[in-house]
């Protein structure tokens, strides 16, 4: 992700007090990069440029080692996520039961990739392996209400009923 | 005293204190391990796997660059399996390089070119995706070809480690590793310094200077062009080891003549804007110790630290000494005091200057060295470029007779040589200072401050005061330091800072030796003793005794610190983000 192309960062105040408090608790603790990440991702949902920024300085370490956790860990996230966050099981039993086209529907769906977010900020793509429900496959959820047996045309359905609740 | 363990590398019997590694250890044998990741004081992470070794009666092999030695140890370090290992792991290092070695930067020391050569390999025996990387030249001075890179990190731990930048790191993961600048923005919009120390220590091609030389034969052939060349001290201390020849040889007179010989062009020695400098910081120091204006007073001739300083210690800038590097001196004197007298318009003037660094690339682009939208210094080459000019010109450097430096700017004091040297400009600042406090020259020589050692203390009596000073080599260094002046643990009048450890005579911009040239011979102080013997061989020892100099005041400038030598010879620092 280049410099120019970053989406806007929303932060509030808040966010930022707890930040503070987290990098404080972490700060001349040796490896308290990873757990300041983790719970900055907490929260904000993501780690964007100005909350890396702010961790880099807060626990005196370059912005370079920041980054090269933050985007070795695939837990790590480094674009938003939306208000609605869609994840679609890809583990083995949903896989087999044609998850990828459910996957495939939705992102045609909402014009957006796997790990990205629509420019609305409403909804957010992602995948999972095996959320343990396996004889429901193939299994999707929106904000953690599970969807079993899903086909792609009611996944679609699925979420136009997130969408037609927000107008 | 270190407890010495006693092993067997290759049936030799070898004695070496405990916690030496075995390829260490090996060396003592007169048997170098190959190896692409490990450089001494730099980078010692086991990661590339070439400087495997087999140990009898273990299984498996072990990676000789971390291992330590134990007692009764024996190690065989060229046996089927290890070359067959050390093998692979090329061609596998291979299967995703960039492969155009034909006019690669690196084409003829390239480490990995040369273990391929050593072991025989066949570059294509892995056939694989080959990841296609953005070239990043968004920094004047420095370019990374990812395409190259082989992930040895030493780059990265040179620059986080010995110079506590940090303006890189490695990013992503598995076949999407790679090495680069947060968020991808480009080493340009950096805290980079531009010391290029990423460069040299680069086994590859991955790392090179923004090269300027077609520019240069641009200006060259352009009749409405007077071209001048300047040369900082410290490259005729090392432009032979790029034409083969050992390393500290002073190649000086053929380095003016190769110049001359690339077309109709003057050539300066930059030693005379060292002096130059060396008048107006001794005047600064002596100034503001007569005044409240702040101390310690830091060096500003190595640009590298500057940018350091006005991204990491915004504070000190008034610290900084206000004179312009010798550099940009050069540069305001051709385009003012020469081209008047010479009745030449400034826009028709082409300086280049020579430089041992990458980092005096981006300051020729500093607003502060230019007039009218003029640059003080039109481009800046590396005493690679030069090198690779001289190539290009056919010019059989070895059999030079050698020339001298044209006038006006031909002579320079030894003490302007030393320059090159960490601890130069301070013993070269104490040399004026005390004659000029003292009214007395006996003093020449201050060996407190020579040496290859990172930190460097001395006290010295001038004048009846005791006069604290510090050198420090390597921005790590530096940072401890200003740590140290910062907690109030230390107390200093002058402090010179280098970024580069050792001082220019290892700059960025330098020849790029090997890692068996660094890591097993004293590179730093054999290429620093060329520029001691021309001081101590020289008649003229002192700055302000240089001809030149009088030559300078009395004509133009006044004297030191006066209104015309402050407008040209001095300039102002910006505050910078950290990251």
């Amino acid at each position: 992700m280049d410099n120019e192309n970053r989406p806007v960062f929303r932060g509030t105040p808040k966010q930022e007090r707890e930040l503070k408090k987290v990098i404080e608790k972490h700060k001349n603790q040796p490896g308290g990069l990873m757990p300041t990440l983790q719970e900055a991702q907490g929260i904000y949902g993501y780690l964007p440029y100005e909350v890396q920024k702010m961790i880099a300085e807060g626990l005196g370490v370059p912005l370079s080692e920041v980054y090269g956790v933050a985007t070795f860990y695939s837990q790590f996230s480094l674009t938003p996520k939306g208000e609605h966050r869609i994840s679609v099981c890809l583990g083995t039993a949903c896989y087999v039961k044609g998850a990828d086209k459910i996957l495939a529907a939705i992102e045609e769906r909402l014009g957006i990739k796997t790990g990205e977010c629509t420019p609305d900020g409403l909804f957010s793509i992602e995948s999972c392996r095996c959320l343990g429900a396996c004889g429901l496959a193939p299994v999707m959820t929106v904000d953690g209400e599970v969807y079993g047996k899903c086909t792609p045309e009611s996944a679609v359905k699925v979420i136009e009923s997130y969408l037609s609740k927000e107008v | 005293m270190k407890k010495m363990i006693h092993l067997k590398i290759n049936n030799i019997p070898v004695t070496v204190p405990e916690g030496t590694t075995i390829l260490q250890a090996a060396k003592t044998a007169n048997i170098e391990i190959p190896s692409l990741c490990y450089l001494k004081d730099v980078n010692c992470i086991g990661a590339c796997r070439v400087c495997v070794v087999e140990i009898v009666g273990r299984r498996g092999l072990v990676a000789s660059c971390v291992y330590p030695v134990e007692e009764g140890m024996e190690v065989l370090t060229n046996t089927p399996l290890v070359r067959s290992s050390r093998k692979t792991t090329i061609e596998l290092i291979l299967s995703t390089h960039h492969k155009k070695c034909l006019s690669c930067v690196r084409g003829n020391n390239c480490e990995l070119q040369k273990l391929a050569y050593d072991y025989a390999i066949d570059e294509d025996r892995f056939k694989g995706e080959e990841p296609i990387y953005k070239i990043d030249d968004s920094a004047p001075y420095v370019v990374r070809d990812n395409n190259k890179c082989i992930q040895c990190l030493r780059c990265v731990s040179t620059c986080d480690k010995v110079q506590t930048v940090g303006a890189i790191g490695q990013i992503r993961r598995g076949f999407d590793v790679h090495v680069g600048s947060p968020f991808e923005i480009g080493l340009g919009a950096t805290s980079c310094v531009g010391c290029g120390q990423c460069i040299v220590s680069c086994p590859v091609g991955a790392l090179y200077e923004r090269s300027n030389i077609d520019e240069i034969w641009d200006a060259i052939s352009d009749p409405k062009k007077k071209v001048v060349f300047f040369t900082a001290p410290s490259i005729a201390a090392t432009l032979g080891e790029c034409f083969g020849m050992p390393v500290g040889t002073n190649v000086e007179n053929k380095m003016v003549q190769a110049i001359k010989m690339l077309g109709d062009v003057s050539v300066f020695n930059m030693n005379v804007t060292a002096d130059l400098t060396i008048m107006e910081e001794a005047n600064e120091l002596l100034e503001r110790l007569k005044s409240d204006k702040p101390l310690p007073m830091f060096t500003s001739c190595c640009p590298g630290w500057i940018k350091f300083c006005e991204h990491n210690y915004p504070e000190l800038l008034p610290n900084l000494s206000t004179c312009k590097s010798p550099q940009g001196m050069f540069g305001a004197l051709l385009k003012s005091y020469y081209c008047q007298k010479n009745n030449i318009d400034p826009k028709d003037l082409y300086v280049v200057s020579v430089i041992p660094c990458t980092a005096k690339k981006f300051e020729t682009s500093r607003p502060e060295l230019s007039n009218a939208g003029i640059p003080d210094v039109d481009v800046a080459i590396t005493t690679r470029e030069l090198s690779r000019m001289i190539k290009g010109a056919g010019i059989a450097f070895k059999d030079l007779e050698g020339a001298e430096f044209d006038n006006p700017f031909a002579i320079a004091s030894g003490a302007g040589a030393l320059f090159g040297a960490t601890g130069g400009v301070m013993e070269a600042a104490l040399r004026t200072a005390a004659c000029l406090i003292d009214g007395t020259n006996e003093k020449l020589e201050f060996m407190d401050v020579r040496g290859t050692s990172g930190i460097k203390e001395a006290t010295y009596r001038i004048a009846g005061t005791e006069v604290n000073v510090c050198v420090a080599s390597g921005l790590g260094n530096a940072r401890k330091v200003i740590e140290m002046i910062q907690s109030g643990e230390k107390n200093y009048l002058f402090v010179e800072i280098m970024a580069c450890p050792g001082g220019c005579v290892n700059g960025g911009g330098q020849p790029v030796q090997s890692d068996s040239v660094r890591n097993y011979s004293e590179l730093k102080a054999k290429r620093a003793s060329v520029l001691y013997h021309a001081d101590k061989e020289g008649e003229l020892r002192l700055s302000h005794e240089n001809p030149v100099m009088t030559m300078l005041y009395d004509e133009y400038f006044e004297a030191p610190g006066k209104a015309k030598a402050h407008s040209l010879l001095h300039t102002h620092y910006t505050p910078r983000n950290k990251f």
